[in-house]
Protein backbone atom coordinates (compact mmCIF):
# COMPACT_ATOMS: atom_id res chain seq x y z
CA UNK A 1 0.00 0.00 0.00
CA UNK A 2 2.80 2.36 0.87
CA UNK A 3 4.22 1.88 -2.61
CA UNK A 4 1.13 3.01 -4.45
CA UNK A 5 1.13 6.56 -5.82
CA UNK A 6 -0.87 8.97 -3.72
CA UNK A 7 -4.16 10.61 -4.65
CA UNK A 8 -5.83 13.57 -2.97
CA UNK A 9 -9.28 15.04 -3.57
CA UNK A 10 -10.14 18.47 -2.24
CA UNK A 11 -13.29 20.57 -2.31
CA UNK A 12 -13.12 24.35 -2.33
CA UNK A 13 -16.33 26.38 -2.92
CA UNK A 14 -18.45 23.52 -4.19
CA UNK A 15 -21.53 21.49 -3.39
CA UNK A 16 -20.13 17.98 -2.99
CA UNK A 17 -21.56 16.87 -6.32
CA UNK A 18 -18.09 16.31 -7.73
CA UNK A 19 -17.38 13.73 -5.02
CA UNK A 20 -20.64 12.04 -6.08
CA UNK A 21 -19.39 12.19 -9.67
CA UNK A 22 -16.32 10.22 -8.58
CA UNK A 23 -18.58 7.77 -6.75
CA UNK A 24 -20.49 7.40 -10.04
CA UNK A 25 -17.46 5.63 -11.45
CA UNK A 26 -19.10 2.56 -9.84
CA UNK A 27 -16.96 -0.56 -10.23
CA UNK A 28 -14.13 1.52 -11.70
CA UNK A 29 -13.67 2.91 -8.19
CA UNK A 30 -11.92 -0.39 -7.53
CA UNK A 31 -9.50 0.34 -10.38
CA UNK A 32 -8.93 3.82 -8.95
CA UNK A 33 -8.31 2.30 -5.53
CA UNK A 34 -5.98 -0.30 -7.01
CA UNK A 35 -3.93 2.44 -8.67
CA UNK A 36 -3.80 5.01 -5.87
CA UNK A 37 -3.58 5.40 -2.16
CA UNK A 38 -6.11 8.08 -1.17
CA UNK A 39 -4.28 10.31 1.31
CA UNK A 40 -6.54 13.33 1.59
CA UNK A 41 -10.25 13.91 0.98
CA UNK A 42 -12.19 15.98 3.53
CA UNK A 43 -15.42 14.38 2.30
CA UNK A 44 -14.24 10.86 3.15
CA UNK A 45 -11.13 10.85 5.33
CA UNK A 46 -10.03 12.45 8.53
CA UNK A 47 -6.52 13.42 7.42
CA UNK A 48 -5.85 17.04 8.32
CA UNK A 49 -4.09 19.94 6.73
CA UNK A 50 -1.07 19.40 8.96
CA UNK A 51 -0.74 15.84 7.60
CA UNK A 52 -0.48 17.25 4.09
CA UNK A 53 1.95 19.94 5.24
CA UNK A 54 4.16 17.19 6.67
CA UNK A 55 4.47 15.46 3.27
CA UNK A 56 7.47 16.22 1.06
CA UNK A 57 6.78 18.59 -1.84
CA UNK A 58 5.50 16.89 -5.01
CA UNK A 59 4.90 13.66 -3.16
CA UNK A 60 1.21 13.36 -4.10
CA UNK A 61 1.00 11.93 -7.61
CA UNK A 62 -2.44 13.30 -8.46
CA UNK A 63 -4.71 15.89 -6.87
CA UNK A 64 -8.26 16.55 -8.00
CA UNK A 65 -9.52 19.94 -6.83
CA UNK A 66 -13.17 20.75 -7.28
CA UNK A 67 -14.85 24.03 -6.40
CA UNK A 68 -14.12 27.69 -7.02
CA UNK A 69 -11.97 29.91 -4.81
CA UNK A 70 -14.28 31.76 -2.46
CA UNK A 71 -12.43 32.13 0.82
CA UNK A 72 -8.89 32.54 2.05
CA UNK A 73 -9.05 28.91 3.16
CA UNK A 74 -9.83 27.74 -0.39
CA UNK A 75 -6.86 29.67 -1.67
CA UNK A 76 -4.50 28.43 1.02
CA UNK A 77 -5.47 24.80 0.39
CA UNK A 78 -5.10 25.25 -3.38
CA UNK A 79 -1.57 26.56 -2.91
CA UNK A 80 -0.66 23.84 -0.44
CA UNK A 81 -1.95 21.06 -2.68
CA UNK A 82 -0.24 22.57 -5.71
CA UNK A 83 3.06 22.47 -3.84
CA UNK A 84 2.59 18.89 -2.70
CA UNK A 85 1.31 17.47 -6.00
CA UNK A 86 2.93 16.40 -9.23
CA UNK A 87 -0.27 16.65 -11.24
CA UNK A 88 -3.09 18.99 -10.25
CA UNK A 89 -6.40 18.67 -12.10
CA UNK A 90 -9.26 21.13 -11.77
CA UNK A 91 -12.29 18.88 -11.45
CA UNK A 92 -15.71 20.18 -12.48
CA UNK A 93 -17.21 23.45 -13.64
CA UNK A 94 -16.47 25.44 -10.46
CA UNK A 95 -12.72 24.79 -10.51
CA UNK A 96 -12.72 25.38 -14.27
CA UNK A 97 -14.66 28.67 -14.64
CA UNK A 98 -16.18 29.42 -11.24
CA UNK A 99 -19.40 27.47 -11.71
CA UNK A 100 -22.61 28.33 -9.88
CA UNK A 101 -20.80 29.93 -6.88
CA UNK A 102 -19.33 32.52 -9.28
CA UNK A 103 -22.79 33.97 -9.94
CA UNK A 104 -22.06 35.77 -6.66
CA UNK A 105 -19.79 37.99 -8.76
CA UNK A 106 -22.94 39.69 -10.08
CA UNK A 107 -23.25 41.27 -6.61
CA UNK A 108 -20.13 43.26 -5.76
CA UNK A 109 -21.42 43.89 -2.21
CA UNK A 110 -20.49 40.28 -1.41
CA UNK A 111 -22.66 37.65 0.22
CA UNK A 112 -22.79 38.94 3.79
CA UNK A 113 -25.42 41.73 3.54
CA UNK A 114 -27.83 39.52 1.60
CA UNK A 115 -27.50 36.64 4.06
CA UNK A 116 -27.18 38.42 7.42
CA UNK A 117 -28.95 41.75 6.96
CA UNK A 118 -31.55 41.40 4.21
CA UNK A 119 -32.70 37.80 4.63
CA UNK A 120 -36.44 37.88 5.48
CA UNK A 121 -36.10 34.91 7.83
CA UNK A 122 -32.97 36.18 9.59
CA UNK A 123 -33.90 38.67 12.34
CA UNK A 124 -30.68 40.53 13.10
CA UNK A 125 -31.59 43.84 14.79
CA UNK A 126 -28.05 44.31 16.10
CA UNK A 127 -26.81 43.91 12.50
CA UNK A 128 -24.16 41.42 13.55
CA UNK A 129 -21.84 40.28 10.79
CA UNK A 130 -19.29 37.49 10.96
CA UNK A 131 -15.75 38.84 11.21
CA UNK A 132 -12.47 37.24 10.19
CA UNK A 133 -11.28 37.76 13.75
CA UNK A 134 -13.23 37.86 17.02
CA UNK A 135 -11.69 38.27 20.44
CA UNK A 136 -13.29 36.33 23.28
CA UNK A 137 -11.99 35.86 26.85
CA UNK A 138 -10.34 32.59 25.81
CA UNK A 139 -8.41 34.17 22.94
CA UNK A 140 -8.89 35.17 19.30
CA UNK A 141 -11.17 33.18 17.02
CA UNK A 142 -10.52 33.23 13.31
CA UNK A 143 -12.70 32.56 10.28
CA UNK A 144 -11.34 32.43 6.74
CA UNK A 145 -12.15 35.77 5.04
CA UNK A 146 -14.10 36.00 1.79
CA UNK A 147 -12.02 36.91 -1.24
CA UNK A 148 -13.04 40.07 -3.10
CA UNK A 149 -14.74 37.91 -5.71
CA UNK A 150 -15.09 34.25 -6.65
CA UNK A 151 -12.12 33.15 -8.76
CA UNK A 152 -11.40 30.06 -10.82
CA UNK A 153 -8.67 27.76 -9.56
CA UNK A 154 -6.23 28.71 -12.32
CA UNK A 155 -6.22 32.34 -11.23
CA UNK A 156 -4.28 31.38 -8.11
CA UNK A 157 -2.28 28.23 -8.91
CA UNK A 158 -0.96 26.52 -12.03
CA UNK A 159 -3.55 23.93 -13.04
CA UNK A 160 -2.26 21.13 -15.27
CA UNK A 161 -5.61 19.98 -16.71
CA UNK A 162 -9.33 20.52 -16.42
CA UNK A 163 -12.17 18.07 -16.35
CA UNK A 164 -15.17 20.31 -17.15
CA UNK A 165 -18.80 19.66 -16.28
CA UNK A 166 -21.35 20.08 -13.51
CA UNK A 167 -20.70 17.42 -12.59
CA UNK A 168 -18.35 15.69 -15.05
CA UNK A 169 -19.92 12.56 -16.50
CA UNK A 170 -18.44 9.25 -15.25
CA UNK A 171 -17.31 8.20 -18.75
CA UNK A 172 -15.53 11.53 -19.11
CA UNK A 173 -13.92 11.23 -15.70
CA UNK A 174 -12.63 7.81 -16.60
CA UNK A 175 -11.44 8.95 -20.01
CA UNK A 176 -9.41 11.58 -18.14
CA UNK A 177 -8.11 9.41 -15.29
CA UNK A 178 -7.33 6.25 -17.22
CA UNK A 179 -4.36 7.69 -19.19
CA UNK A 180 -2.99 9.12 -15.93
CA UNK A 181 -3.22 5.69 -14.27
CA UNK A 182 -1.77 3.90 -17.30
CA UNK A 183 1.04 6.43 -17.59
CA UNK A 184 0.03 7.18 -21.19
CA UNK A 185 1.12 10.46 -22.78
CA UNK A 186 -1.18 13.34 -21.86
CA UNK A 187 -2.27 16.25 -24.06
CA UNK A 188 -0.55 19.65 -23.76
CA UNK A 189 -0.77 21.25 -20.31
CA UNK A 190 -3.86 23.36 -19.77
CA UNK A 191 -6.10 21.16 -21.93
CA UNK A 192 -9.53 19.90 -20.99
CA UNK A 193 -9.35 16.16 -20.29
CA UNK A 194 -12.07 13.73 -21.25
CA UNK A 195 -14.20 16.33 -23.05
CA UNK A 196 -14.60 17.37 -26.68
CA UNK A 197 -13.37 20.49 -28.46
CA UNK A 198 -16.48 21.47 -30.38
CA UNK A 199 -19.98 22.53 -29.27
CA UNK A 200 -22.76 20.45 -27.74
CA UNK A 201 -24.77 20.88 -30.97
CA UNK A 202 -22.14 18.74 -32.72
CA UNK A 203 -23.21 15.68 -30.74
CA UNK A 204 -26.87 16.56 -30.28
CA UNK A 205 -29.09 14.35 -32.44
CA UNK A 206 -32.02 16.75 -32.70
CA UNK A 207 -33.18 17.90 -36.13
CA UNK A 208 -31.91 21.37 -36.95
CA UNK A 209 -33.22 23.84 -39.50
CA UNK A 210 -32.56 27.45 -40.48
CA UNK A 211 -33.30 29.20 -37.20
CA UNK A 212 -35.64 32.16 -36.75
CA UNK A 213 -36.83 32.96 -33.25
CA UNK A 214 -39.60 35.47 -32.66
CA UNK A 215 -40.05 34.72 -28.97
CA UNK A 216 -38.09 32.87 -26.30
CA UNK A 217 -39.81 30.43 -23.99
CA UNK A 218 -38.92 29.26 -20.52
CA UNK A 219 -38.84 25.50 -20.07
CA UNK A 220 -42.16 25.36 -18.23
CA UNK A 221 -44.04 27.37 -20.84
CA UNK A 222 -44.04 24.87 -23.70
CA UNK A 223 -43.91 21.14 -24.29
CA UNK A 224 -41.14 20.91 -26.89
CA UNK A 225 -41.28 18.69 -29.95
CA UNK A 226 -39.15 15.62 -29.13
CA UNK A 227 -37.13 15.65 -32.37
CA UNK A 228 -36.68 19.32 -33.29
CA UNK A 229 -33.73 21.41 -32.11
CA UNK A 230 -34.72 23.10 -28.82
CA UNK A 231 -33.29 26.45 -29.87
CA UNK A 232 -35.45 26.29 -33.03
CA UNK A 233 -38.42 26.05 -30.69
CA UNK A 234 -37.43 29.15 -28.75
CA UNK A 235 -35.88 27.49 -25.70
CA UNK A 236 -32.58 29.12 -24.77
CA UNK A 237 -30.31 26.13 -25.27
CA UNK A 238 -26.65 26.94 -24.56
CA UNK A 239 -25.50 24.17 -26.92
CA UNK A 240 -23.92 26.50 -29.52
CA UNK A 241 -21.73 28.15 -26.84
CA UNK A 242 -20.83 25.06 -24.78
CA UNK A 243 -18.06 22.46 -25.07
CA UNK A 244 -19.20 18.99 -26.07
CA UNK A 245 -18.23 15.72 -24.47
CA UNK A 246 -21.27 15.15 -22.27
CA UNK A 247 -23.18 13.34 -25.02
CA UNK A 248 -25.81 16.12 -25.19
CA UNK A 249 -27.61 14.45 -22.29
CA UNK A 250 -29.92 17.32 -21.39
CA UNK A 251 -31.26 18.11 -24.90
CA UNK A 252 -31.85 14.37 -25.36
CA UNK A 253 -34.46 14.53 -22.61
CA UNK A 254 -35.90 17.86 -23.81
CA UNK A 255 -34.08 20.05 -21.31
CA UNK A 256 -32.06 22.85 -22.93
CA UNK A 257 -28.31 22.81 -22.32
CA UNK A 258 -27.39 25.16 -19.48
CA UNK A 259 -23.71 25.35 -20.42
CA UNK A 260 -21.97 23.37 -17.67
CA UNK A 261 -18.98 22.25 -19.79
CA UNK A 262 -17.97 25.90 -20.31
CA UNK A 263 -17.06 27.49 -23.64
CA UNK A 264 -15.78 25.33 -26.54
CA UNK A 265 -12.06 25.08 -27.32
CA UNK A 266 -10.63 28.46 -28.33
CA UNK A 267 -13.63 30.49 -27.12
CA UNK A 268 -12.70 32.95 -24.37
CA UNK A 269 -16.15 33.95 -23.19
CA UNK A 270 -19.29 31.84 -23.13
CA UNK A 271 -21.59 34.86 -22.83
CA UNK A 272 -20.07 36.55 -25.88
CA UNK A 273 -20.42 33.32 -27.87
CA UNK A 274 -24.09 33.07 -26.92
CA UNK A 275 -24.78 36.73 -27.77
CA UNK A 276 -23.18 36.11 -31.17
CA UNK A 277 -25.28 32.99 -31.72
CA UNK A 278 -28.64 34.40 -30.61
CA UNK A 279 -28.07 37.79 -32.23
CA UNK A 280 -28.07 36.24 -35.67
CA UNK A 281 -31.25 34.17 -35.37
CA UNK A 282 -33.83 36.64 -34.06
CA UNK A 283 -36.94 37.03 -36.18
CA UNK A 284 -38.20 40.59 -35.94
CA UNK A 285 -40.38 40.48 -39.06
CA UNK A 286 -40.11 42.76 -42.12
CA UNK A 287 -38.29 46.01 -41.36
CA UNK A 288 -38.53 47.84 -44.69
CA UNK A 289 -39.55 51.42 -44.07
CA UNK A 290 -39.10 51.28 -40.30
CA UNK A 291 -37.05 53.96 -38.54
CA UNK A 292 -33.87 52.89 -36.66
CA UNK A 293 -35.75 53.42 -33.38
CA UNK A 294 -38.60 51.18 -34.50
CA UNK A 295 -36.17 48.45 -35.55
CA UNK A 296 -34.41 48.60 -32.18
CA UNK A 297 -37.80 48.45 -30.42
CA UNK A 298 -38.76 45.34 -32.43
CA UNK A 299 -35.53 43.64 -31.32
CA UNK A 300 -36.09 44.64 -27.71
CA UNK A 301 -39.59 43.18 -27.88
CA UNK A 302 -38.18 39.76 -28.84
CA UNK A 303 -35.39 40.04 -26.25
CA UNK A 304 -37.93 40.95 -23.58
CA UNK A 305 -38.86 37.25 -23.43
CA UNK A 306 -35.32 36.41 -22.30
CA UNK A 307 -34.91 37.34 -18.65
CA UNK A 308 -31.50 37.38 -16.95
CA UNK A 309 -29.03 37.24 -19.82
CA UNK A 310 -25.96 37.14 -17.55
CA UNK A 311 -27.36 34.42 -15.29
CA UNK A 312 -28.31 32.30 -18.30
CA UNK A 313 -25.20 32.75 -20.45
CA UNK A 314 -22.68 32.68 -17.60
CA UNK A 315 -24.41 30.16 -15.35
CA UNK A 316 -21.18 28.19 -14.93
CA UNK A 317 -18.48 30.46 -16.36
CA UNK A 318 -18.76 33.97 -14.92
CA UNK A 319 -15.51 33.87 -12.92
CA UNK A 320 -13.61 32.69 -15.99
CA UNK A 321 -15.24 35.20 -18.38
CA UNK A 322 -13.52 38.25 -19.81
CA UNK A 323 -15.03 40.66 -17.27
CA UNK A 324 -15.05 38.08 -14.39
CA UNK A 325 -18.28 39.53 -12.97
CA UNK A 326 -19.96 42.87 -12.34
CA UNK A 327 -17.50 45.75 -12.29
CA UNK A 328 -17.15 47.50 -8.92
CA UNK B 1 -0.72 70.04 -8.74
CA UNK B 2 -4.21 69.46 -10.06
CA UNK B 3 -5.48 66.07 -11.17
CA UNK B 4 -5.13 65.74 -14.97
CA UNK B 5 -8.48 65.94 -16.77
CA UNK B 6 -10.10 62.60 -17.64
CA UNK B 7 -9.46 61.79 -21.30
CA UNK B 8 -11.63 58.82 -22.30
CA UNK B 9 -10.24 55.93 -24.30
CA UNK B 10 -12.83 54.73 -26.78
CA UNK B 11 -12.67 51.90 -29.30
CA UNK B 12 -14.71 52.35 -32.48
CA UNK B 13 -15.57 49.48 -34.82
CA UNK B 14 -16.40 50.94 -38.24
CA UNK B 15 -17.78 49.19 -41.28
CA UNK B 16 -15.44 49.32 -44.26
CA UNK B 17 -18.08 50.30 -46.80
CA UNK B 18 -19.98 53.11 -45.07
CA UNK B 19 -18.76 54.40 -41.73
CA UNK B 20 -15.02 54.08 -42.30
CA UNK B 21 -15.48 55.85 -45.62
CA UNK B 22 -17.50 58.43 -43.69
CA UNK B 23 -14.56 58.91 -41.33
CA UNK B 24 -12.27 59.30 -44.35
CA UNK B 25 -14.64 61.91 -45.67
CA UNK B 26 -14.59 63.78 -42.36
CA UNK B 27 -10.80 63.66 -42.50
CA UNK B 28 -10.59 64.83 -46.10
CA UNK B 29 -13.01 67.67 -45.40
CA UNK B 30 -11.03 68.54 -42.25
CA UNK B 31 -14.14 68.40 -40.06
CA UNK B 32 -12.78 68.62 -36.52
CA UNK B 33 -13.74 65.87 -34.07
CA UNK B 34 -12.22 64.74 -30.75
CA UNK B 35 -9.24 62.34 -31.02
CA UNK B 36 -10.38 59.92 -28.29
CA UNK B 37 -11.84 57.22 -30.51
CA UNK B 38 -9.46 54.58 -31.88
CA UNK B 39 -11.04 53.37 -35.10
CA UNK B 40 -10.86 49.72 -36.05
CA UNK B 41 -11.97 49.00 -39.60
CA UNK B 42 -14.00 45.82 -40.05
CA UNK B 43 -15.35 44.48 -43.33
CA UNK B 44 -18.89 44.54 -41.95
CA UNK B 45 -20.39 45.29 -38.53
CA UNK B 46 -21.80 41.76 -38.73
CA UNK B 47 -18.17 40.68 -38.31
CA UNK B 48 -17.98 42.23 -34.84
CA UNK B 49 -17.83 39.33 -32.44
CA UNK B 50 -19.20 40.35 -29.01
CA UNK B 51 -15.83 39.10 -27.74
CA UNK B 52 -14.24 42.21 -29.31
CA UNK B 53 -16.43 44.52 -27.24
CA UNK B 54 -15.97 42.59 -23.99
CA UNK B 55 -12.24 42.39 -24.65
CA UNK B 56 -12.08 46.17 -25.15
CA UNK B 57 -13.79 46.75 -21.80
CA UNK B 58 -11.70 44.06 -20.09
CA UNK B 59 -8.57 45.88 -21.28
CA UNK B 60 -9.77 49.20 -19.93
CA UNK B 61 -11.66 50.98 -22.71
CA UNK B 62 -14.03 53.58 -21.26
CA UNK B 63 -16.40 53.18 -24.18
CA UNK B 64 -17.07 51.29 -27.39
CA UNK B 65 -18.87 52.53 -30.47
CA UNK B 66 -20.09 50.50 -33.42
CA UNK B 67 -20.83 52.44 -36.60
CA UNK B 68 -22.76 50.68 -39.35
CA UNK B 69 -24.37 51.27 -42.74
CA UNK B 70 -27.91 52.60 -42.59
CA UNK B 71 -30.68 49.95 -42.46
CA UNK B 72 -31.07 48.43 -45.92
CA UNK B 73 -27.68 49.69 -47.14
CA UNK B 74 -25.49 46.81 -45.92
CA UNK B 75 -22.98 45.69 -48.55
CA UNK B 76 -23.75 42.10 -47.44
CA UNK B 77 -27.50 42.66 -47.20
CA UNK B 78 -28.14 42.25 -43.47
CA UNK B 79 -24.84 42.32 -41.57
CA UNK B 80 -25.78 45.62 -39.94
CA UNK B 81 -29.08 44.14 -38.71
CA UNK B 82 -27.28 41.21 -37.12
CA UNK B 83 -24.83 43.62 -35.53
CA UNK B 84 -27.72 45.65 -34.11
CA UNK B 85 -29.43 42.52 -32.77
CA UNK B 86 -26.22 41.42 -31.08
CA UNK B 87 -25.71 44.93 -29.75
CA UNK B 88 -29.20 45.10 -28.19
CA UNK B 89 -28.61 41.73 -26.50
CA UNK B 90 -25.09 42.67 -25.45
CA UNK B 91 -26.42 45.84 -23.77
CA UNK B 92 -28.55 43.67 -21.49
CA UNK B 93 -25.54 41.56 -20.59
CA UNK B 94 -23.30 44.60 -20.07
CA UNK B 95 -25.93 46.22 -17.85
CA UNK B 96 -25.82 43.23 -15.51
CA UNK B 97 -22.02 43.44 -15.53
CA UNK B 98 -22.09 47.07 -14.41
CA UNK B 99 -21.46 48.74 -17.78
CA UNK B 100 -24.16 51.24 -18.74
CA UNK B 101 -25.67 51.79 -22.20
CA UNK B 102 -23.86 55.11 -22.57
CA UNK B 103 -20.56 53.24 -22.79
CA UNK B 104 -21.54 50.98 -25.68
CA UNK B 105 -23.14 52.82 -28.55
CA UNK B 106 -24.47 51.75 -31.94
CA UNK B 107 -25.17 54.26 -34.71
CA UNK B 108 -25.42 54.55 -38.46
CA UNK B 109 -23.00 56.61 -40.55
CA UNK B 110 -22.97 56.44 -44.34
CA UNK B 111 -19.98 57.10 -46.62
CA UNK B 112 -21.34 60.58 -47.30
CA UNK B 113 -21.91 61.55 -43.67
CA UNK B 114 -18.57 62.97 -42.54
CA UNK B 115 -20.43 65.59 -40.54
CA UNK B 116 -22.56 62.98 -38.81
CA UNK B 117 -19.46 60.99 -37.90
CA UNK B 118 -17.95 64.07 -36.25
CA UNK B 119 -21.24 64.75 -34.44
CA UNK B 120 -21.61 61.17 -33.17
CA UNK B 121 -18.01 61.03 -31.98
CA UNK B 122 -18.26 64.44 -30.33
CA UNK B 123 -21.46 63.48 -28.52
CA UNK B 124 -20.03 60.14 -27.44
CA UNK B 125 -16.89 61.69 -25.99
CA UNK B 126 -19.03 64.18 -24.10
CA UNK B 127 -21.24 61.45 -22.65
CA UNK B 128 -18.33 59.25 -21.61
CA UNK B 129 -16.53 62.20 -20.09
CA UNK B 130 -19.64 62.74 -17.97
CA UNK B 131 -19.85 59.05 -17.07
CA UNK B 132 -16.21 59.04 -15.98
CA UNK B 133 -13.60 56.31 -16.32
CA UNK B 134 -14.70 52.69 -16.49
CA UNK B 135 -14.60 51.23 -12.96
CA UNK B 136 -11.46 49.14 -12.65
CA UNK B 137 -11.05 46.03 -10.56
CA UNK B 138 -8.54 46.60 -7.77
CA UNK B 139 -5.20 44.96 -8.59
CA UNK B 140 -5.34 42.93 -5.38
CA UNK B 141 -9.05 42.16 -5.64
CA UNK B 142 -8.88 38.56 -4.58
CA UNK B 143 -6.16 39.52 -2.14
CA UNK B 144 -2.56 38.46 -1.72
CA UNK B 145 -0.90 37.26 1.42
Amino acid sequence: MANKPQLSIYWAASCGGCEIAILNLHERLLDLDAAFDLVFCPCLLDTKKKDIEALPDRSIALTLVNGALRTGENREMARLLRRKSQLLIGFGACAHQGGIPALANLDPAGPLPAIYLEGPTTPNPARTLPLPETTVPEGTLQLPPFLGRVAPLAEEVAVDYFIPGCPPEPEQVWKALDPVIQGKPLPPLGSALGAGRSAVCAECGRRKREKKISRFHRTWEIVPDPEQCLLDQGLVCMGPATRDGCGALCPQVSMPCTGCYGPPEGVADQGAAMVAALGSILDIGPITGLSPEEIAARIDEVLGSLPDAAGTFYKYSLAGSLLKGRLP
Amino acid sequence: MTEPAFEPRIIGFLCNWCSYAGADKAGAAQVPYPPHVHFVRVMCTGRIDPHFVLQAFAQGADGVVILACHPGDCHYKEGNLRALQRHRLLLRLLGQLGIGEERCRFDYVSAAEGDKLAAVVGDLVKMIRAAGPLPVRPEQEIGRD
